[in-house]
């Protein structure tokens, strides 16, 4: 049985065929570029905050240290305060948008998907960020576990209509 | 200022700024943050198939590979101009624990007793590697969203389903380091 061409996935937006943004403005590919010196500032905070360090994820998953989730915790509490502010006072992009924040129902995937996803986490002591921050960081080995979760991302698509949801 | 910046941040700094990439990304093109999604552009731009599941326009989501491709730079300028020659400091229980398995280097974030490429051909280090990062992209997209998607941006938004997945990513990095892992560490 085909499953309902529902989008599960909280990051990508383009799948979304019912809140397709009018508005979306038409820009020069180069624009692109501001989210590449986003993406700088992301990955240097990253790695200045040894979150991409193995060491960390181990202490965290031990409860050996506080750092990691002090760092999540107060991350989140300024994101959840600059959304609260964003929707509060109808805050518009720099180009003058209505931003769009999206919510995501619950299915199994983020319980079973969660697990597999924790597992992993321990292993490579990275989350997806932090693997693309440790091979720039030099450790250039870290390239075969991105091509493997590149495999792992793929291999999900393959079996997506096999697998509970 | 730059020996400051050299230390590693404390989480009352980082945390923090990390927590306000959501609004930036939010102010400069409507984006929500998120990592893990770019795992599965690059196998819709990259892997011809007929599966469904990549077939989109991700064209149309490339900002969110030029913010990988800027994670990656970040990575290396932080590592190479703003990190001071030091050994990582690590709790003490840990790094005993570490010992008994022949991890003792701790001179850089990534282990490199294990993270090396002649011990891709390990069984310990096939499995850390290869295993773990087939988990991290498997289970990812499996849930949704990873930690930037789901963890900050999701609880940012008070997404109840984000919370209950980064419940499950918690549990199963505990589950993982602390009953199974030790028997993959010492092989």
């Amino acid at each position: 049985m085909p499953i309902k061409e529902t989008n599960t996935d909280f990051e990508v937006r383009s799948l979304d065929s019912i809140c397709i943004n009018t508005s979306e403005l038409k820009h020069p590919w180069w624009y692109d570029f501001k989210y590449l010196v986003a993406g700088i500032l992301f990955g240097t905070i990253l790695t200045k905050a040894e979150v991409i360090s193995w060491f960390r994820i181990q202490e965290m998953f031990r409860l050996q240290s506080f750092h990691m989730f002090g760092v999540i915790g107060s991350a989140v509490a300024v994101g959840a305060l600059s959304v609260f502010i964003i929707k509060k006072y109808k805050i518009r992009t720099i180009y003058g948008e209505e931003i769009e924040l999206h919510t995501r129902p619950f299915n199994k995937g983020q319980m079973i998907g969660g697990l597999l996803f924790g597992f992993g986490w321990a292993l490579t002591g990275a989350c997806p960020g932090p693997l693309f921050a440790q091979f720039g960081a030099g450790t250039t080995v870290i390239i075969v576990t991105l091509f493997s979760a590149i495999a792992g991302t793929w291999v999900y698509g393959l079996l997506r209509d096999k697998l509970p949801h | 200022m730059i020996e400051w910046l050299q230390q590693p941040w404390p989480w009352y700094l980082a945390g923090p700024l990390i927590g306000l990439m959501v609004p930036v990304l939010l102010l400069i093109g409507n984006k929500s943050l998120g990592i893990s999604s770019s795992l599965r552009h690059i196998c819709a731009a990259c892997l011809p198939t007929k599966i469904p599941f990549f077939q989109y326009n991700w064209k149309k989501e490339a900002w969110n590979l030029f913010f990988v491709a800027g994670v990656v730079m970040g990575g290396w300028l932080a590592a190479g101009f703003l990190t001071a020659a030091a050994p990582v400091q690590v709790n003490e229980n840990l790094l005993i624990e570490l010992q008994q398995y022949g991890i003792t280097n701790h001179d850089t974030l990534v282990p490199v007793d294990i993270f090396n490429w002649p011990s891709i051909l390990t069984v310990r280090g096939s499995i850390l590697m290869v295993g773990g990062g087939f988990l991290v992209g498997f289970g990812t997209r499996y849930a949704g969203g990873c930690t930037s998607g789901h963890s900050i941006m999701g609880l940012s938004n008070l997404q109840l389903s984000s919370l209950i997945a980064t419940c499950s990513f918690m549990a199963g990095g505990f589950i993982m380091a602390n009953l199974i892992m030790p028997y993959i560490l010492k092989l």
